[in-house]
């Protein structure tokens, strides 16, 4: 059995709105899956149940062989790490080191083992020189990396990436492709929300598309973006490359661009 | 003169350690127009429309030389309220942009105008009317902090878009949108320019800014470090060796030049790499 099954589950919130209407999805250690799909299609509310912060209201979610009714939230997110879409959501500490330190007092480490964490995490998030800032004098760029440095730190089997790249500058988006690259060598699975296509199809092997509480597509960059239908369902563009491709009459020609300067030399 | 003035601005927020967050920034925004600034995070993107909106320096405080006018007038002679009325301002993170104290999306748009004394009847009018412009007649019964991210965040645009301030200074306002969604906060901001209503933008999203935009401003460690149409400053070595991201059809343009064919590498927008490419699918059948 995977890692994360997720067969049949639905989610209705209180107020009535049915967010996850059915979907069934699979993911084992080591895989880096992109979630695409416009705001309101569900993206959200299905990650928050891998996390156990949502239980599905029918269906199941088992998170390593074990469904997330059977353990407390607490528990599941040991498993399942969630970084915000709202840093602001998730911050309250007064300075980033204690941030990004602070879900490790939970777990049983030694000092010498939390620093470590703490320190690699900062590292990699481009945070080093910020570890005794407020957060909140700092950019809301910076706040999501300090958001994201206090999941690695956890260093969970499964990271959940909600819109990371929202308001990133270019060596921002650099970082995160990074951190992914290096989390998903370490045999993690990694969950990434964004609506940057570009990104998607420089960064990710496996892309779900979910469109009105459902997954319409799942499947590689190539696959996906030339799946008009789910394309159009989930009111996403194509990136730059296949989008010229089609309007010159070529729409077989996938994201690499010297196949399409081939094609088009050929007239 | 222009509706937006800068003069030798240069401002160092009170207490800070990295120095200061802009340095002589002169600028000259035109009625109506359109200016988008650009330019890596920390760059001073968003102090520079703190200046324009007059948080700076009525809130945060610090150490000001040069000035900022708005229709002639110093900001920091007018007060609070009255820039509060010539200028629109759209935060960059919609969550701290709402009250907090309406409960649909209907009453979070009505709000501002209460607050201004508009008649009710005109106060409908003026709603109705943004939420059909912004197409959020499916929510205006929804709870704002019920809403999704991408909601939020168009519901803090029209929020303040209803208030129709002549000037809107906007930061970063379709950052968790979809691309669909970015597309439609894009044409709902250029109805406001059609309407003669000054633009100053920031935005990541560079196939938009490269669009839309009449001028674009670069900016690096609080200064402004280019400035031009969105063709010279994209086009500009500096721009890239800043580590902008550029426009993807920029890059794909100057990867098919060096493949030999006939496009300038200078093409910004997906339509003009099409049209130069048919263009010259043409000449080439005809030379041979």
């Amino acid at each position: 059995m995977a890692y994360i099954e997720v067969s049949e589950a639905t989610h209705t919130y209180p107020n009535g709105v049915e967010a996850i209407k059915g979907v069934s999805f699979a993911a084992g250690l080591g895989e880096s899956v992109a979630i695409i799909g416009q705001n309101g299609a569900g993206k959200t509310t299905l990650v928050k149940m891998l996390n156990g912060l949502l239980k599905p209201t029918s269906g199941e979610v088992r998170i390593d062989g074990v469904s997330t009714r059977e353990r407390t939230p607490a528990q599941t997110a040991r498993r399942v790490g969630y970084v915000f879409q709202n840093p602001d959501d998730q911050i309250f500490n007064n300075t980033v080191a204690a941030e990004v330190g602070y879900a490790l007092k939970r777990l049983d480490l030694d000092e010498a083992e939390r620093e470590r964490r703490v320190a690699e995490a900062l590292e990699r998030c481009g945070l080093a020189a910020d570890a005794e800032m407020n957060p909140y004098d700092l950019p809301l760029s910076v706040r999501k990396f300090i958001t994201l440095a206090s999941v690695l730190a956890v260093d969970t089997d499964v990271m959940i990436f909600d819109e990371p790249t929202a308001g990133q500058d270019l060596a921002g988006l650099n970082r995160i492709a990074e951190i992914i690259e290096y989390c998903q060598a370490r045999g993690k699975i990694i969950i990434t929300i964004t609506h940057d296509m570009e990104f998607v199809a420089q960064n990710f092997s496996r892309i779900v598309v979910m469109a009105n509480g459902r997954i319409v597509a799942e499947g590689n960059a190539d696959a996906i973006f030339h799946d008009t239908e789910a394309m159009q369902a989930a009111r996403l563009n194509q990136p730059i490359v296949p989008a010229l491709a089609a309007a010159l009459g070529h729409p077989e020609i996938g994201l690499d661009l010297d196949q399409l300067a081939e094609a088009l030399r050929r007239g | 003169m222009g509706v937006v003035t800068i003069n030798d601005l240069t401002f160092t927020h009170e207490g800070s350690e990295t120095g200061p967050s802009l340095v002589d920034i002169n600028l000259d925004i035109e009625r109506g127009e359109f200016v988008s600034i650009i330019g890596a995070n920390g760059a001073g993107k968003t102090s520079l429309c703190n200046a324009i909106r007059g948080f700076i320096p009525h809130l945060f405080k610090g150490e000001l030389t040069g000035e900022v006018r708005i229709d002639g007038q110093p900001v920091t002679e007018e007060s609070f309220p009255e820039l509060a009325r010539q200028v629109g301002f759209v935060f960059q993170n919609p969550f701290t942009q709402m009250t907090g104290t309406t409960t649909t999306v209907y009453d979070e748009l009505a709000y501002g105008l209460g607050n201004l004394g508009v008649p009710r009847d005109e106060m409908r009018r003026r709603v109705d009317a943004m939420v059909d412009m912004a197409h959020l007649e499916p929510l205006v019964e929804r709870h704002p902090f019920q809403l999704s991210g991408g909601q939020q965040q168009r519901v803090a645009l029209a929020s303040i878009l209803v208030m129709g301030q002549p000037i809107l200074v906007i930061d970063e306002p379709t950052s968790q949108l979809d691309p669909k969604s970015t597309d439609d906060i894009f044409e709902l901001i250029e109805n406001m320019k059609d309407r003669g209503i000054t633009i100053v933008l920031v935005e990541h999203k560079m196939e938009h800014v490269a669009r839309y935009s009449d001028r674009v401003i670069l900016m690096d460690d609080a200064r402004i470090v280019a400035e031009g149409t969105p063709a010279e400053v994209f086009n500009d070595p500096r721009t890239e060796a800043l580590g902008t991201r550029l426009p993807q059809p920029l890059f794909v343009a100057r990867a098919l030049r060096e493949r030999g064919l006939p496009v300038t590498g200078r093409e910004l927008t997906l339509e003009e790499l099409v049209e130069h490419l048919r263009a010259g699918a043409i000449n080439g059948k005809e030379g041979r």
